[in-house]
């Protein structure tokens, strides 16, 4: 569709650019990528763009690009680092397939993208052209190789003189390209410049006004570069929402629940990447009374977190895979003992150190088993940004009502993905109460557990009538140390019996779909936005698909061997890793399935199938896609 | 019937007086002649003396014959995991700074499993009392080589001897920054035991003493002679440490050092030609870690309009 645009004139005059004609498009779903080396500022000038989407009333949803290396040299594919951002006019749950627009500050961070095909075929690529006619041959040679590589696709390659123009507003081009690219992004997408503006104040509000009309400047000259040059422009009409959002990332949820949650106390180790969860809650634990402990190693956290809940209220700590591991001996001791206790596990590639920085679903296992002995626990995990921050509210209630160890699961996706959600709607039965530290009545024991539920009342230091000596040795009902057969039996059936408990008061999960069919696709965790995507293109394509997507692993909900029931097949889909039945060697006998599909056909006696992935990156909707036609059920697809 | 049963109609009595038999737990079942016997005896003494609230008070151990510890004493006990007492004392002492906190540690416990606890709880400066029972041999286990084993002593693993020179959590401790507090006292010494653990107690930081002891059923000779002998005994004293002017009679060898000096308490650590006694170091002016990280207490209502205040800055 042809439109033609009101101008708004890059310094507010409207007479300097001649009106001009441009081609508007109009897209549902639309995504957008800006890369650079690292240092060039493209993820300010992302997080500033998708902050200014979300307040236009799109839907957002905004994945980091992170350099593989700690300080790649410039002009390296491995040096690429940026954002995406995935604009809806519905909320955007996931990361999508490949990015509509990509706007690189060098080719070989183009490169990058167009090898981990990030782009769609047809993609616009607006790249800095100052590397073209480089006084250095060598650079000269690799932008002719670059275009030679990527030659095969049809991008539509757009060049612009980002150096060039940006010289004419400031001596060192490098520390301005991004505002200028986000002027060029606001004329493509028609963003509000002003609510832009406000965006960039709030983003430098530590540095001096002189930099934000540096940047303003910047940002206007990038809008009317755009607007004498380029003749399109996106539009991505807002989701109708009109309800108050708040934006932030996994981790900054993750963070800002726990605050919600009351709890007072966080101790943690510096792991990728969980990290931020720490960096959010020093910023702002202190105004709430909470203290945020940094430890000397990950099981001291532990500890520390295990000593303040046993004090009084409940705490957390917060880690990743290589960390949880660490933690395993107090997580076991948190249980034996019944001390309520948060653990949060952002996920990242395993085994070992892994892919610190990327996205797995592979800690499943060891969150629920990778205790020493048999250690009955919670481990629930968040399918979203806004579950991130209501699951440390509700884990909090749950380690306090059940003398309870839960642990939450998230992933790097989560953790670095940004989103709106609509702003909670505070409740003051968030925080906790204040431990009950009433004289304990007489002949009560610190163990007395209802022989039907398992449950009894925690005994906290400072309490008159509680003296007793807590002990990770097994013990009855007096915290006496005691092996004698009966007690060991009764109190492991206590401390299982709460888990039971536990799940009767958990609801059946919801199946998204139709309630029968031929395929159901089982999922956890991040991955709930990308599988639901796929579903909705296998649905249009006629597939007799659906989903249900598990909040709590261990203990899982009621009802699923019911629900299983009514498909022909069940698959999970998961990021982890699972052989494929074609593969050498492998046979029914040996095959490794994904993890929630062990977990699956152990307690239902399905013979649930698995399509899982390891690709250091989210599941794409499309992949996904093609997953499920694979795996349909012969006779059941279409 | 428990302890903790036969005190709870005490509850609310807040003027009665505690006697040792108060503080009495468990029958301890360490082997006759160990040198825990007599910490426990003195501790209970240092509770009753210093009259500290059963309910107030939380003995925190790890694995080991002497973190059995808790078991025997009444009041709040935690026997955690092995090595880990001091991350758990840690969490208590961030939570409620009004309890008092004792951990009991053995050799194996604090200075090889728990050491990289032990170095950081040396620097965090929490104030609480850190006992090591060094008997410088693993015995719940039966016989392994500690890192305090002497050099040569043969054991179950190391059957050959000891290969190495062991450890000394002295001059490790004196060498961690922020170092508030460092003793070592004998378990054979009741009276300077006793002295160590109330100045111990009376520090305001990280009181770590560390106490040498037999171990009869492994190590039974290793201080025979320091026993037998009261001129194998050097005691430092000084009026801002320990005067221990009732052992003057005895232990004739007597060193008059300041607590204060860090370099001549580092240079008496390093030295092990004779068993040392006394107050090495002693700084009350070191920052302590819970006082570094007093909060403010936000009721409910003032939690939600901070909570409010963080959803403002994360609108859109």
């Amino acid at each position: 569709m042809e439109t033609k645009l009101p101008l708004i004139g890059a310094d507010g005059s409207e007479e300097k650019a001649p009106p001009r004609e441009r081609k508007v498009t109009r897209h549902k779903l639309h995504t957008v990528e800006i890369v650079s080396d690292p240092g060039e500022g493209a993820q300010k000038c992302a997080q500033i763009f998708g902050a200014v989407s979300a307040k236009m009333g799109n839907g957002v949803w905004t994945v980091e690009i992170i350099p593989a290396e700690i300080q790649p040299p410039p002009r390296v594919p491995a040096g690429a680092s940026g954002n995406r951002i995935r604009l809806g006019s519905i909320p955007v749950t996931n990361w999508g397939d490949r990015a509509n627009i990509a706007v690189v500050l060098n080719e070989q961070v183009l490169l990058h993208r167009h090898r981990l095909d990030a782009l769609e075929d047809d993609a616009i690529v607006l790249i800095e052209n100052m590397w073209k006619d480089h006084a250095d041959e060598d650079i000269r040679q690799e932008w002719a190789d670059a275009m030679e590589e990527i030659s095969a696709k049809g991008y539509r390659i757009i060049e612009v003189p980002m150096e060039e123009q940006c010289l004419t507003v400031v001596d060192d081009a490098r520390r301005g390209k991004n505002m200028f690219v986000l002027g060029m992004l606001c004329y493509v997408y028609d963003r509000d410049l002003e609510l832009t503006k406000e965006q960039i104040h709030h983003a430098f509000r530590t540095k001096s006004e002189q930099v934000y009309l540096r940047n303003v400047d910047l940002l206007e000259l990038g809008f009317k570069w755009a607007h004498e040059n380029l003749g399109f422009g996106f539009e991505v009409p807002p989701t109708g929402d009109t309800r108050p959002h708040v934006v932030m990332n996994g981790n900054e949820a993750i963070a800002i629940g726990g605050v919600a949650s009351g709890m007072d106390l966080a101790a943690m180790y510096p792991i990728t990447p969980a990290t931020s969860v720490s960096h959010h809650l020093g910023e702002i634990f202190l105004n709430f009374g909470g203290l945020l402990h940094q430890s000397e190693d990950e099981i001291a956290a532990v500890g520390v977190a295990i000593g303040a809940s046993y004090a009084g209220k409940t705490a957390f700590t917060i880690t990743s895979g290589p960390g949880l591991a660490l933690k395993t001996e107090f997580i076991g001791m948190a249980i034996m003992t019944e001390i309520p206790l948060v653990v949060v596990d952002v996920q990242r590639g395993g085994p070992s150190t892994g892919l610190p920085t990327k996205v797995e679903q592979s800690d499943l296992l060891a969150a629920i088993y990778g205790q020493p002995g048999d250690a009955p626990h919670v481990v629930m995990a968040p399918a979203t940004i806004e579950e991130c921050f209501y699951s440390m509210i509700t884990a909090r209630k749950i380690a306090e009502a059940f003398r309870a160890v839960v642990m939450v699961l998230t992933d790097a996706n989560l953790a670095t993905g940004v989103s709106p959600y609509p702003r909670p709607a505070l409740d003051p039965s968030w925080v906790a109460p204040p431990p009950d530290l009433s004289p304990i009545p007489e002949g009560l024991r610190p163990y007395d557990w209802d022989p039907e539920t398992g449950m009894s009342r925690r005994f906290i230091p400072g309490t008159p009538g509680g003296v007793h000596t807590l002990t990770s040795l097994a013990h009855d009902e007096g915290s006496k140390v005691a092996y004698t057969t009966d007690v060991v039996q009764r109190s492991m059936t206590m401390r299982a019996r709460k888990m039971a408990v536990f799940q009767s008061t958990l609801k059946p999960p919801v199946v998204n779909g139709p309630e029968e069919g031929d395929l159901l696709v089982v999922g956890w965790g991040s991955t709930k936005g990308a599988i639901e995507e796929a579903l909705e293109r296998a649905q249009e394509g006629g597939l007799k698909v659906s989903s249900l997507h598990l909040t709590f692993l261990s203990p899982l909900q009621p009802g699923l061997r019911e629900i299983f029931s009514r498909f022909k097949k069940v698959m999970t889909v998961e990021i982890n890793y699972s052989d494929e039945p074609d593969q050498p060697y492998i046979t029914e006998d040996n095959r490794r399935y994904g993890q929630l599909a062990w977990i699956l056909r152990a307690a239902t006696l399905v013979d649930v199938d698995c399509w899982t992935r390891v690709l250091g990156e989210p599941l794409r909707p499309g992949a996904i896609y093609e997953g499920i036609r694979q795996r349909m059920p012969k006779g059941g697809a279409s | 019937m428990s302890q903790a049963c036969s005190l709870l109609h005490l509850a609310g009595e807040v003027d009665r007086e505690y006697t040792m038999a108060d503080y009495e737990g468990a029958l301890a079942r360490w082997c006759p002649g160990c040198g825990d016997h007599s910490v426990l005896t003195a501790v209970q003494r240092l509770l009753a003396q210093e009259q500290l609230k059963p309910e107030e008070t939380v003995f925190v151990s790890g694995i080991g014959c002497s973190s059995r510890f808790p078991h025997y004493v009444n009041t709040y006990g935690f026997h955690g995991i092995h090595g880990r007492a001091l991350p758990i004392s840690t969490g208590i002492k961030l939570h409620r700074p009004d309890l008092n906190v004792f951990a009991v540690m053995g050799d194996g416990d604090c200075i090889s499993i728990g050491a990289a606890h032990w170095i950081h709880a040396v620097r965090y400066n929490v104030d609480m009392v850190a006992l090591l029972l060094d008997n410088n041999i693993y015995g719940l286990t039966k016989n392994q080589t500690s890192p305090t084993t002497p050099r040569g002593v043969k054991s179950n693993t190391q059957p050959q001897g000891s290969w190495l020179p062991p450890m000394n959590p002295l001059t490790a401790t004196l060498g961690v920054s922020n170092v508030s507090f460092l003793a070592q006292t004998a378990e054979w010494i009741p009276s300077h035991l006793f002295a160590t653990l109330k100045a111990a107690f009376h520090h305001r930081g990280f009181s770590f003493v560390r106490i040498v002891q037999r171990c009869p059923a492994y190590l039974p000779k290793l201080y025979e002679e320091a026993i037998a002998n009261p001129d194998a005994v050097e005691v430092l004293v000084h009026p801002d440490g320990l005067e221990a002017k009732d052992l003057e009679g005895v232990y004739k060898n007597r060193v008059r050092h300041n607590p204060k000096d860090l370099d001549a308490a580092r240079r008496f650590a390093e030295d092990d030609s004779t068993v040392r006694l006394g107050i090495f170091f002693k700084d009350g002016s070191r920052p302590v870690y819970e006082d570094t990280r007093r909060l403010p207490k936000l009721t409910v209502d003032e939690k939600l309009q901070e909570l409010e205040k963080e959803f403002d800055r994360h609108a859109v």
